[in-house]
């Protein structure tokens, strides 16, 4: 295999030829550069790359730890010690992270090089990457078109082969989506399952850290490398972590698998449909038994998510105030000045947009008829889920509605941005886990887009929802595919 | 519920400490609007016998121990400090 071919590799791949020593890491390193400088200018994945560390930490790399000298890119939102740490905000423009994230951490303890920190939503606000106040990423399979958001870098750094794998956020389907409108393998688990400590806060309820992958194995081996409990963050979970690769390759005799009728809704369009409908066959010809099941409060989900999800955001973005780090306004005439001219000249259009509603839900006289309210529908969309999987064992849907729409498209109506989440924010609200595979392709003006699957699990059953993904997608060539560059 | 004509949007970036030029205000005024119209649906939902939960996973009483563990330096505190001066973050003055 010649260098310029290493990109392409799997993870799982690339670190049994690492650890056969075929290849050494620095040589993984620089063929990824070269890769990188190729397609980078078409796709513009990347906020910032320090080539010079990676290939330093690439000479003491244990190749035979289980991620030894493999490569990942990070999303901006999650910080590695002395790299900027933008969250795709001019707020933070000139930040670097003191500190590694738990899983940088974790990731370097399983021999994992962080290298690039990828285009994002600013502060993983959005569904196309067209927020970032920096540059538009944009999709492989088109680039007239998004790669999907907020982690939307990620995808379109691992769909291009500019990196084996990524990191991504997902707090209402970021990491889900953009692998749908990508053709990856996105994993969000459940809540708990992974430290959110030195990941910048959306919204702190919904928010989980995940991987973006080609295939459902390289998926479970960086889950296998990060998952657990973290004494930093007091919501991570103390069960333990199992092998996430134990149920791979094992068939689908006597798993069950529910088709909600809810999700059956005007709007999707029509490839989509029937991708998922073909995929649904083929998951039952694999063994699978297929239960029709109910999750009645489904049409409220976006409602109840934009009023959390805002609620928590204006919480927590209120800690950019230009005083221990970040931007500062210049000569402000008193505090109040200060602030408000430091976030207006900070944060960009969606941001404050939900910061707006975000505070107006949480004030006098609303906080009531809004954040309680979406509060309590929270719960019944819980036990909507609870409810199902006394039935079945995994939930099938699309991952998004539609392949991947133009650049452009969709900014002006915000509203219309927030319905590409219709399949996915329910997954955060009630907590469980999601995982997105490939399922086919959509044939639009020419061009080929990919279309997503999503299994939903339990909370803490990813070890199942792997199985199943891994089961379907080594039975379809749909992984196999890749973009033109 | 209350209705959604209630929401000003100039007031609440007060609230947020967080100025806006007119015409974000007033673009976010009809923007958030049609939000509020979409969530009007909300008020459908029969959530007389459910009690709020702010997490999906109820999680109480999480301990650690209390002890004392390195951490940051004043200088890497002070990293990304817009304004600093003898190991002191500068602030806008706060007190006439």
């Amino acid at each position: 295999m010649s260098q310029s071919d290493l990109p392409a590799l799997t993870v799982a791949d690339l670190q049994s030829r690492l650890r056969r020593k075929e290849v050494s890491p620095r040589e993984v390193i620089e063929s990824l550069r070269a890769r990188i400088e190729k397609v980078e200018p078409k796709i513009d994945a990347y906020l910032s790359i320090d080539f010079e560390a990676a290939l330093k930490e690439a000479d003491t790399a244990d190749v035979d730890l289980p991620l030894g000298g493999v490569p990942i890119a990070i999303k901006d939102i999650i910080n590695v010690k002395g790299q900027p740490c933008t969250c795709g905000s001019k707020i933070l423009a000139n930040y670097r992270s003191p500190y590694d994230a738990t899983v940088i951490q974790k990731l370097r303890a399983a021999g994992a090089i962080p290298l690039g920190k990828t285009n994002m939503d600013e502060f993983a606000m959005g569904s196309s990457t067209e927020n970032s106040s920096v540059k538009v990423s944009r999709n492989p399979w088109d680039l007239s078109r998004v790669p999907g958001g907020s982690s939307g870098g990620s995808a379109a750094a691992v769909a291009a082969d500019a990196a084996f794998a990524a990191l991504g956020t997902d707090t209402g389907g970021s990491i889900r989506q953009p692998a749908s409108l990508s053709g990856l393998v996105g994993l969000k688990p459940s809540y708990g399952r992974v430290s959110r400590f030195g990941v910048t806060a959306f919204a702190s309820s919904l928010d989980q850290v995940g991987p973006l992958t080609k295939t459902v194995r390289d998926s479970a081996l960086i889950m296998n490398a990060m998952a657990g409990r973290d004494p930093q963050d007091s919501t991570s979970l103390p069960d333990p972590v199992p092998d996430y690769t134990k149920n791979l390759g094992r068939d689908l005799k006597g798993i069950r698998l529910g088709v909600p009728k809810e999700y059956r809704v005007e709007g999707i369009d029509p490839q989509v449909s029937s991708a998922v409908n073909s995929a649904i066959k083929q998951l039952e010809s694999l063994g699978a038994e297929i239960v029709d099941v109910s999750l009645p409060n489904t049409d409220y989900g976006i409602a109840a998510y934009y009023f959390l999800a805002t609620a928590e955001a204006s919480a927590n973005l209120a800690r950019f105030d230009g005083v221990r780090y970040g931007y500062r306004a210049k000569n402000p005439k008193d505090l109040l000045d200060h602030y408000g001219r430091t976030r207006e000249e900070g944060f960009g259009a969606e941001v404050k947009r939900r910061i707006i509603l975000g505070t107006y839900v949480l004030s006098s006289g609303y906080y009531d008829a809004y954040y309680v309210r979406a509060q309590k529908v929270r719960v019944l969309i819980r036990q909507d889920f609870v409810k199902a999987f006394e039935k079945v064992d995994a939930i099938i849907s699309p991952t998004s509605p539609e392949p991947a729409f133009k650049l452009g498209e969709r900014t002006a109506d915000p509203l219309a941005m927030y319905l590409a989440d219709i399949f996915t924010n329910t997954g955060n609200l009630a907590g469980i886990c999601g995982i997105s595979v490939p399922c086919g392709f959509a044939k639009v003006n020419g061009s080929q887009l990919p279309i997503g699957l999503q299994i939903l699990g339990k909370a803490l059953d990813e070890a199942r929802i792997f199985q199943i993904a891994h089961a379907y997608e080594q039975s379809t060539d749909w992984h196999k595919a890749r973009p033109t560059l | 519920m209350a209705k959604t004509s209630d929401l000003d949007v100039g007031y609440v970036s007060k609230l947020a400490r967080l100025n806006l030029s007119d015409e974000e205000t007033q673009l976010f005024q009809k923007q958030l609007a049609d939000v509020l119209q979409y969530a009007e649906k909300l008020r459908e939902v029969d959530v007389s016998h459910v009690e709020a939960a702010a997490h999906a996973v109820p999680m109480f009483n999480v301990f650690r121990e209390d002890k004392p563990r390195d951490w940051f330096t004043a200088e890497e505190a002070l990293a990304n400090a817009p304004q600093k001066a003898n190991q002191l973050f500068i602030v806008t003055k706060v007190v006439e």
